[in-house]
């Protein structure tokens, strides 16, 4: 479908440009989480890249995005400095939750991303109340909720459906389906494995999407974009993805053969979107080297820009426990 | 001026249809708010006043209309959300723990969360184990919430303003065996405060913490008290979170004496951070080991005499005075 979709020399350079930044910052995150610089729970996005991407371009600046606990790729896409990001994982008052949040928690009120959210499902009803609260002041904005198909199973993801299609609210239902939730797969939790059919129970549109095609996904998510703006209500999309890399850096993958996993690695966000456009000749392998080399010097920058970054000083534990004042 | 008697279901009422007129983000929204005039009819004709915009049914769902609340006020509009009982906010507790509590914080202070959560609280209609609860005392343990309880038809109207110009995420427990309780509403009463316990009755025997229904529990034990010479100083603590510890010790300090009464179970309870407290803080000011009545540890149950008598009525909280007030000097 995609495969036809005509796009500018420019904008394949941007949207390789984008995943690559993620990949590169991710690959580098499971390097220095393996050597303790940064702890806590890590949930990488590797091979989901295309969701993130592709979805964001249907955003403006003044939408909402509710993201998950694995929030990287959002973050990035969403237009977060690599900078804070990284220096959120190092815990560094630099961070763009103060280092108060940390990997799972990232949050930028000046891009409206309201949000890693560590509670599986817990993203869901917030994104009703922010859609909610365009449609109650009257703006053309959306919300753009991001979850994976494990929330799927949250009594909050029915509630929360049956609200925005009862309400007509502008809501982007983006299921990421990777598979598994944590370690168990979808078989193993879900009575209906096809995810977007479940939207009709809500009287919703849902769609099935190749979460591995950065252009189908942007052109899904426009439609629904469109719709909502256009007062039609919320739509549920399901991109059907992939993650390459472990649930989080404790997983050892049990639950899946390797072989399955180097399948989809064939069909990667990266590999494939690379391949199409080096075919319809709007990309060459320097592009991709030169793209590559960007990123990695990104990534690097943020790596010195995390380690020389002060700490949160520890007289200050306390703070924004509740709002306080703007210092005069 | 002369007082209007009203009903602290009509004074909430009031408080609501104020903060409604005063500003158009406000709207409120729950089960059964509109149609059906609220469950405890606290909301009755305000969706033929407001519409139904601003007075919205919602369907059973309490994890997704308490989120959603924390989205909207998180989005710029400014809702309140009833819960119909104390009971029923544990299907909202992941939201408003994991989320409304926690979002300022974890966002190194961009997102604080101005939401209003009404919740009708404790006994009072028989209404048996799943709809009797007082879960106040367990909520102020969670910091990043304001907790107010309400006990005066002056502060069920009030009480609501402050509520909504806090940018933090406020809990208002209205107590449901109040809601018929009439007083007198006191005329251009300022805009109650959400910082301070009050003191209800001066005395110089003994200092009797209380809130929400307690208070008059308190206040009826204080009377029998009077009679017999023992001059109990009844504190309403209006709020829970944060505690104004300062007018509990205050008291303490000219009673030397501690009795509070709480309609929460003992243990754990709210009633004992006060006597932790007063034992941290006061321990010299202490005449008497400090003594409290809280609702006897069982699920409440259905009939009447078994409701009251598991409740720190007045008649327990005489008997506990007594004994308190008769420690030797």
């Amino acid at each position: 479908m995609s495969a036809a979709t005509v796009i500018t020399r420019e904008r394949a350079l941007y949207l390789l440009g984008e995943m690559l930044r993620i990949r590169q910052f991710e690959d580098r995150c499971a390097q220095l989480y393996g050597e303790g610089r940064i702890r806590g729970f890590l949930h990488l996005y590797n091979g989901e890249e295309a969701v993130a991407v592709g979805a964001m371009q249907a955003l403006e600046p003044g939408d909402a995005v509710v993201s998950t606990y694995r929030d990287h790729g959002h973050a990035l896409a969403r237009g977060l400095g690599m900078n804070p990001v990284m220096a959120e994982l190092y815990g560094r008052r630099t961070g763009c939750s103060r280092g108060r949040g940390g990997s799972m928690h990232l949050f930028d009120a000046a891009r409206r991303f309201y949000g890693g959210n560590g509670i599986v499902g817990g993203g869901l009803p917030l994104a009703v109340g922010l859609a909610l609260a365009e449609k109650y002041r009257g703006t053309q904005a959306l919300c753009a909720c991001f979850f994976g198909e494990g929330a799927v199973a949250e009594g909050a993801f029915h509630e929360s459906m049956n609200l925005a299609a009862l309400w007509h609210l502008p809501v982007l239902f983006l299921c990421e389906n990777n598979l598994y939730a944590m370690g168990t797969a979808l078989a193993l939790s879900e009575a209906q494995t096809e995810v977007h059919r479940k939207a009709a129970a809500y009287g919703m549109p849902g769609e099935s999407v190749d979460g591995m095609d950065v252009l189908a996904v942007e052109a899904a998510t426009r439609r629904a974009a469109a719709r909502a703006r256009a007062g039609e209500g919320p739509m549920l999309l399901e991109f059907r993805t992939y993650r390459f890399r472990g649930h989080s850096m404790f997983d050892a993958q049990l639950y899946r053969d390797k072989a399955e996993v180097e399948e989809w690695q064939k069909h990667g966000p990266i590999i494939g979107f690379t391949a199409r456009m080096k075919t319809a000749g709007l990309l060459t392998e320097d592009d991709y080297q030169r793209l590559l080399a960007t990123a990695i010097a990104e990534v690097e920058a943020s790596v010195k820009f995390s380690e020389a970054s002060p700490w949160e000083p520890v007289e200050d534990l306390l703070r924004y426990v509740c709002a306080e004042p703007e210092p005069a | 001026m002369s007082s209007t008697t009203i009903t602290y279901r009509e004074a909430v009422r009031e408080g609501l249809r104020e903060a409604l007129r005063a500003d158009p983000r406000t709207f409120l929204m729950g089960e059964d708010v509109g149609h059906y005039g609220g469950c405890f009819a606290v909301s009755k004709g305000l969706l033929a006043e407001f519409g139904g915009e601003r007075i919205r049914d919602t369907p059973l769902s309490e994890a997704t209309f308490v989120g959603a609340g924390i989205g909207a006020a998180l989005g710029g509009v400014r809702p309140i959300v009833e819960i119909m009982t104390s009971n029923f906010s544990l299907l909202a507790l992941d939201q408003i723990v994991n989320t409304a509590a926690t979002l300022c914080h974890m966002s190194g202070g961009q997102f604080p969360v101005p939401l209003v959560i009404r919740i009708a609280t404790g006994v009072g209609r028989q209404l048996a184990a799943q709809h009797s609860h007082s879960f106040e005392g367990w909520y102020a343990h969670v910091p990043g919430m304001r907790i107010v309880t309400p006990a005066t038809v002056d502060d069920a109207r009030g009480m609501l303003a402050p509520a909504l110009a806090s940018p933090d995420p406020v809990l208002i427990f209205e107590a449901i065996s109040l809601y018929n309780m009439e007083g007198e509403l006191t005329p251009g009463a300022a805009s109650g405060d959400l910082d301070h316990a009050r003191v209800m009755r001066p005395g110089r025997s003994l200092t009797m913490v209380t809130y929400s229904a307690s208070l008059w529990r308190g206040l009826e034990a204080a009377t029998t008290l009077a009679s017999e010479g023992i001059e109990a100083e009844v504190i309403d603590l209006r709020t829970l979170r944060p505690l104004d510890t300062a007018t509990i010790l205050a008291s303490v300090q000219r009673t030397h004496r501690l009795l509070v009464v709480d309609e929460g179970w003992r243990s754990g309870g709210i009633s004992a951070e006060i006597l932790a407290r007063v034992a941290e803080q006061g321990f010299y000011d202490l005449d008497a080991p400090p003594a409290r009545v809280c609702t006897e540890e069982v699920p409440i149950p259905y009939p009447r005499h078994l409701e009251e008598a598991a409740l720190p009525n007045a008649a327990r909280i005489v008997l506990a005075a007594r004994e308190l007030a008769g420690h030797a000097r």
